[in-house]
């Protein structure tokens, strides 16, 4: 029976884990609800996706996503079934935990697919080894345990080393590989505090065995297919999402391929899944052993890359197949004759590549493990392996580390020990520099367990390297390099031309990549898809669009500071480009995305986002030689970075134009633009020496904030409080980097302020303005900001206003543009200062449209083709103010990221974002606080650590806290300035090293429900400060390190929060006038 | 993707030259465990990229040495998706492989040629003598299947045997009182190359043991099961080749992923005289299977003997032998 109305649970903010694959399915989920004719209710609590669109879903929530808030919107709007299949593991985990609660039952929800008594036996860990012992299919020796004991008993039988996987929890949090009985020690109680049901599972090692995964479909009347197979180039013991992955793969015989498929369908048969499963083996490098390893009864990361590997829309599928559907009956779109109930062929290899955040965390551990660390990932498509993967690294963004970068400490590498060849980001950097020394292929697949195949690819490729260094360049050679996906930067390199004379090179002897299509059917079929990927070879599929077309260059992997908010951007501009009667041609690396569905745009190129790449496919797309313009605003920092060369190779841009954003970002042309407008900015200026920055500092005035103009990696932006810290960081400073200045700017401890608008030339539309929360010094990425601002004067507003037009102008923006602020109050007047001026899509451009009502990227395309905000019915100014409230809070990922310091500061740390809206600020706070993970609960205890700068300003708040009932605990100075207050509190006396209980036993046991701790300044930090955050952080607590944001905070549990209200966005804009 | 060994070995392709869609061609090189026949049937292969560093415990070759030894042309580095879309659009086509001829010697050459269409290569890959398969005087043999060889895959035989049969293979020219003088309780007509039009010596055959045994017949024998009750084949534009055809069973709606390689498919108009068709091509709709209402004979046009391919229909191997089995029990009765 076709439900008519149907719960959505998104799988909320960005994390490490889960990303935005969920927006891709969540999206395709109410897509396909709406061909069914079925209404779709959908509830995320991040803005920053295209599943909460109002177009997309019939009927958004954004809401905490929360058993008692599902509740709600269950009860208000009745639906009769909900799929927990699409929202990853927090969807998965929420419905089951509605079923258990009996909601699901009190109000005749049925839940649709995969029954929940499936996804109860593919999550447990003993009822699935189960199930799978009694279908006769192979599991790891392995036993569950609830406690450490319980763990090192069974361990005494399995013997070291083990495999220890927390239950019900992504990318594996909390597991590892434990090879020492510390080590074991250790991982079954940060498994056990991140398993929702206190379970892990303690298995036998497989490390080095294959691993090789299955996406499978089943439908309700028993069709079985395999959506392809993939193959992890890291051997078991590293987190498929931390693995670089091939599609299909390439080391197994037929007879390999089949027997795992059918196991595939033995086990999708016996869970009894409906939709999508992703399954996982280890196989037996030397044998045809296996086991079955895991297996996510929902669609998945891998399942977006499955879809986007062959053309198979999984998630669509499978949401069709929830409603009913069966395989047989549900088109394959991309053919338009054949059905879902097909296996796709692929006639190219697919590689997919992780992108971690060590560029961003320099401190933290790179050794990669069962446990995932990585933010994103790319793929990239070719007919070789070579030039697949060479492609997927260009594709990384990681400037210029292509594969021939290398570690100066790798230089003098004589045998295999010289290099870091256990799992971690740059393994295979330092595979390709041993191959490059001499070290046999043979010794590095013994040594780190990769298939000997895949090393010899890599061997291929240094060989290259070495014929390029020493050969003449003929156009034999130089084809020959491209087909194992060499860059013109690299061949460059090697063979001493600039990139731009490899390129001239190229033309002249006519070696330009051509396009083939992604059909599903390796040709089979004529197909219409519009998906296309570039190789050097013979034929080219891709003849120029036809008519009027843009292309919008998309964001690349999801990073920390370029999340999803910009694929939200890319994509609404290729629609906007559509309804506007242009051809969208979109380009993107990233697998994840709703950008990369093929059905997004009239034309997919899946490649890299660099000059050589999108040259070649403007010049593909020009007709009579007329490339088609190209849009770089909403692509984030990738693509604007591309209007220089673009412009510079006279290809056109839409929008403002390269000069405009050149003014913008370069800092000594900003300063002057800013003077000349009489707008005032923060002093600073840069200096190259101790002695001129502390000349420069002493006349600004302390604190400073500084930073290296010229980013290295993990060389943070910091805010320096007295000169010695000035001068040890301006030593640092100096020891990496003698080239380039540092900069030095007055850090004004104001009101942080953010706007995004849109120009034309002539309007400058302000949608809204949003007031962080945290005072500036926090990254606008990480600080809780409010819509619209709730502490600004009218005076304050104005003057914003006027400078955001006035820059506007003076810009010459077309498009989109954010402008940072920060205001001084003062009893004469506030002074607003301009902090930075960004000359495209911000973050808070999906927030701020869906706040406002505002099709904000829709509005700024049309701009870009010409139509006016005149035209389009928009004029100078604010936008009125709605009158709800909205609160973006950042979500952070630290509990999967050892040794990277969980304090907020001037650099970016956050993954993702949430939303909390409401009528009144206090229920809006509330709502992002439980959405983030902030929220304290309403009784409990607290342990307070903060530094003596702010222990005045601390007190009231503690105060506050106490009154409130919460009992109290502090490090010695800061309970002694409590007792000092006559307040009670528990004085944990011991530091670190003093023994037991210290204030990291009280973390972790228990005791405390949350911790607010302030960092003493500077960079070193106290160590017991660092540890305290970290504890907090793997204890899954709330850690506050701004005072702003805990005085809020508190506010917020001291009015009695819970009178928040559930509503769907559009009405909550409707009750403004 | 995968199978190339079993697609190079196997019959149905010989006189062919065999273009795989996947690029990489070679990874886990060649093994004694993946031959279907005694030999390379092919006539030559055609790579976008040969693997030169294969990478497999089984592996003693290189696709290269193992056509080389043979004495197979293959070549490599073309745009193989390129020869795929021409033979998409333009159906199947005769080619040559040469390093020595311009484009126009070698299509006048060509055109010297004997069709492929016209030759009945069926004669040539079946085995000349009979013989068992895998034979084992210690055990009892509850059934003894045997196997007509048009163009055999050793699978075939390997899955019978597995099921605890006796299984002889003879030659497509034996005729059908020598097949019963075998004693056997099953027929199995094998897959083979070519037109099924040109084969009516081995069809006269098959009307010979119809009724008097049960009878399988897989791909070629389909149609030649069809042809000897009168029904007609025809070519098809490019055929069916690959792993992932989708075949819907009318009978239970359900649809099974089937590994295929065939040019002709039977005129479902034509049939008669008690055939049914069981089962078509989800794509286009092609018999996909025939069963007889009365006779226990039936027939499949996709590989259920698999290697290359899905193992999803493999029970049709148990169909048969249940078959057998119930024939058996009718005899001693």
């Amino acid at each position: 029976m076709k439900p008519s109305k149907v719960l959505i649970i998104g799988s909320g903010p960005i994390v490490i884990g889960q990303a935005a694959e969920f927006d891709y399915a969540g999206t395709q989920a109410c897509k396909a609800m709406r061909e069914e004719g079925v209404i779709s209710v959908l509830v995320n609590s991040n803005p920053a996706t295209i599943m909460t669109d109002e177009d997309i879903a019939d009927i958004v929530y954004i809401e905490p996503l929360t058993v008692e808030m599902l509740t709600r919107i269950i009860e208000r709007e009745r639906p009769d079934g909900i799929l927990p299949t699409l929202g990853g593991q927090t969807g998965l985990n929420l419905a089951v935990e509605l079923a258990d609660g009996g909601v699901l039952d009190k109000y005749n929800v049925k839940s649709l697919g995969t029954p929940i008594e499936t996804i109860r036996k593919a999550e447990d860990r003993e009822l699935f080894k189960q199930l799978l012992l009694n279908i006769g299919q192979p599991v790891p020796p392995s036993a569950t345990v609830n406690t450490p004991k319980q763990a090192r008993k069974v361990v005494e039988g399995l013997g070291l080393p083990v495999v220890i996987r927390p239950a019900y929890t992504l990318g594996g949090t909390g597991g590892g590989l434990a090879t020492t009985w510390e080590e074991l020690e250790r991982m079954v109680s940060t498994g056990l505090a991140a398993s929702p049901i206190k379970q892990v599972l303690v298995e036998r090692s497989l490390v080095g065995w294959k691993e090789i995964e299955y996406e499978v479909m089943r439908d309700s009347a028993d069709n079985c297919i395999t959506v392809c197979n993939m193959e992890n180039i890291d051997p078991m013991g590293v987190h498929t999402g931390d693995s670089i992955v091939v599609a299909p793969s390439q080391t197994l015989t037929d007879k390999e391929y089949q027997m795992l498929r059918t196991a595939s369908l033995e086990i999708i048969r016996a869970l009894g899944v409906e939709g999508g499963c992703n399954i996982q083996f280890a196989l037996d490098p030397k044998s045809d052993s296996y086991y079955v390893i895991e297996v996510n009864p929902r669609v998945s990361r891998s399942s977006a890359l499955a879809s986007k590997a062959t053309g198979y829309p999984i998630a669509r599928v499978a949401a069709k197949i929830a409603v009913g559907r069966r395989l047989d009956e549900i088109p394959n779109q991309v053919t338009g004759k054949t059905m879902a109930s097909f296996e796709p062929a692929l006639d190219y290899v697919v590689v997919k590549v992780p992108r971690w955040p060590f560029d961003k965390f320099a401190s933290a551990d790179r050794v990669i493990g069962t446990q995932m660390k990585a933010t994103g990932e790319v793929m990239a498509i070719d007919r070789s392996f070579e030039a697949a993967l060479q492609k997927a690294i260009r594709s990384l963004e990681f400037g210029k580390r292509s594969l021939l970068w290398e570690d100066p400490m790798w230089e003098r590498g004589k045998d295999i020990s010289h290099y870091p060849l256990e799992p971690n980001d740059l393994r295979l950097w330092a595979i390709m520099a041993a191959l490059r020394r001499g070290i046999t292929p043979e010794e590095i697949a013994a040594h780190t367990g990769i298939d000997l195949w895949f090393i010899d690819k890599l061997q291929n490729i240094v060989t290259m390297e070495r014929r390029l260094l020493s050969e003449t360049l003929t156009p034999e050679l130089l084809r020959q390099a491209k087909r194992l996906g060499f860059s013109d930067e690299q061949i460059g390199t090697l063979a001493d031309r600039l990139p731009e004379q490899v390129r001239q090179l190229r033309h002249e002897w006519n070696i330009r990549p051509v396009y083939k299509m992604v059909d599903t059917c390796a040709a089979e079929f004529d197909a219409a898809t519009p998906y296309f990927y570039s190789t050097y070879e013979a034929e080219n599929e891709a003849e120029p669009l036809k008519g009027d077309k843009a292309v919008v260059i998309g964001s690349g992997p999801i990073r920390i500071g370029q999340g999803i908010e910009f694929d939200y951007c890319s994509v609404h501009s290729a629609w906007a480009l559509q309804e506007a009667g242009y051809k969208s041609i979109m380009v993107n690396s990233n697998p994840e995305t709703v950008s990369t569905d093929f059905d997004t745009s009239d034309r997919l190129y899946f490649e890299a986002l660099d000059e050589e790449s999108l040259r070649d496919i403007l010049e593909n797309e020009a007709q009579d030689n007329n490339a088609p313009p190209s849009i770089v605003q909403f692509g984030g920092q990738t693509a604007i970075n591309l209007a220089g060369p673009l412009t510079k190779s006279g290809m056109p841009l839409l929008g403002s134009s390269a000069e405009a954003i050149d003014l913008a970002e370069d800092r000594r042309r900003f300063e002057h633009f800013l003077s000349v407008l009489g707008i005032p900015q923060p002093p600073g200026a840069g200096v190259t020496s101790v002695d001129q920055a502390l000349n420069i500092a002493q006349l600004i005035g302390y604190p400073v904030l500084v930073r290296p103009s010229y980013v290295l990696g993990g060389q943070a932006m910091e805010i320096v409080h007295n000169a010695s810290e000035l001068a040890r960081y301006m030593n640092l400073a100096m020891e990496l980097d003698t080239g380039h200045p540092v900069l030095i700017d007055k850090y004004l401890q104001g009101k942080e302020v953010e706007v995004d608008a849109i120009g034309d030339g002539e309007t400058v539309l302000i949608p809204g303005i949003m007031e962080h929360i945290e005072r500036a010094g926090v990254h606008s990425g990480d600080s809780m900001a409010v819509y619209p601002g709730v502490n600004l004067t009218d005076e304050e507003v104005a003057t914003i206003v006027d400078y955001t037009i006035r820059i506007g102008l003076a810009l010459k923006i077309k498009g989109l543009m954010n402008i940072q602020f920060v205001i001084l109050p003062s009893s004469s007047g506030s002074s607003v200062y301009v902090l930075e001026v960004n000359p495209r899509a911000s973050r808070t451009v999906p927030f701020l449209s869906k706040v406002t009502g505002v099709p904000m990227v829709k509005v700024a395309t049309k701009v870009m083709l010409g139509k006016s905000l005149k035209e389009q019915g928009y004029h100078s100014g604010l936008w009125p103010k709605q009158k709800l409230i909205a609160v973006k809070a950042p979500v952070f990922s630290m509990s999967k990221l050892l040794g990277v310091d969980t304090y907020l500061g001037p650099e970016m740390k956050s993954t993702g974002e949430v939303m909390g809206i409401d009528r009144t600020f206090d229920a809006a706070l509330a709502k992002a606080l439980l959405a983030s993970g902030l929220m304290l609960p309403p009784q409990g205890a607290i342990l307070f650590s903060i530094a003596d700068r702010d222990k005045p300003e601390a007190l009231p708040i503690i105060r506050k806290f106490s009154e409130l009932g919460y009992k109290l605990y502090a490090t010695e100075g800061t309970a002694a300035m409590i007792e000092a207050a006559r307040l009670p509190v528990k004085r944990i006396t011991k530091k670190l090293s003093e023994g037991h209980p210290n204030v990291i036993d009280i973390i972790q046991n228990g005791t405390v429900d949350g911790v607010v701790n302030t960092i003493t300044g500077g960079q070193v930090p106290l160590r017991d400060g660092f540890h305290i955050r970290r504890a907090a952080a793997e204890k899954h607590i709330p850690c506050f390190t701004s005072l702003d944001a805990i005085r809020a905070t508190v506010e917020v549990l001291a009015s009695g929060s819970r009178s928040y209200t559930a509503l769907p966005l559009p009405e909550r804009r409707k009750e403004s006038p | 993707m995968t199978g190339y060994q079993e697609m190079l070995t196997d019959p149905s392709y010989a006189g062919q030259i065999v273009v795989p869609t996947y690029p990489l061609i070679g990874n886990y090189g060649t093994s004694e465990h993946a031959v279907e026949s005694n030999r390379i049937q092919v006539r030559g292969f055609v790579v976008r990229e040969e693997c030169s560093q294969p990478n497999h415990y089984l592996s003693r070759q290189t696709v290269h040495e193992y056509l080389a030894q043979s004495g197979i042309p293959g070549i490599y580095g073309v745009d193989t998706r390129a020869i795929t879309r021409k033979l998409r659009s333009y159906g199947v086509m005769m080619g040559m492989i040469t390093s020595n001829k311009t484009p126009e010697q070698a299509l006048a050459e060509l055109k010297t040629l004997p069709d492929y269409g016209t030759i009945d290569f069926v004669r040539q890959v079946s085995t000349p003598t009979p013989y068992e398969w895998e034979p084992d005087l210690s055990a009892e043999c509850r059934h003894h299947i045997v196997v007509l060889d048009c163009g055999l895959k050793y699978n075939i035989l390997r899955i019978l045997r597995r099921h605890g049969c006796r299984v002889t293979a003879v030659p497509c020219t034996m005729k059908p009182e020598e097949i019963l003088s075998l004693g056997p309780s099953g027929i199995l007509l094998s897959p083979g190359p070519g037109d099924p039009e040109l084969l009516d010596y081995i069809v006269e055959t098959v009307r010979g043991l119809v009724g008097k045994r049960p009878i399988m017949g897989i791909c070629l024998g389909n149609q030649l099961i069809a042809r000897a009750f009168g029904a007609k084949t025809f070519k098809l534009k490019f055929g069916h080749r690959g792993g992932n055809h989708p075949v819907r069973d009318l009978a239970t709606g359900r649809i099974h992923i089937t590994a295929q390689n065939h040019g002709y498919a039977i005129d479902p108009d034509t049939l008669k005289d008690g055939l049914e068709v069981t089962q078509i091509n989800l794509n286009d709709g092609t018999v996909e299977g025939l069963q007889h209402k009365e006779l226990p004979i039936f027939c499949i046009q996709y590989h259920s003997e698999a290697s290359p391919g899905p193992l999803d229909n493999t029970y049709l191997f148990n169909k048969f032998l249940e078959m057998v089995r119930e024939g058996s029990e009718f005899e001693t009765l």
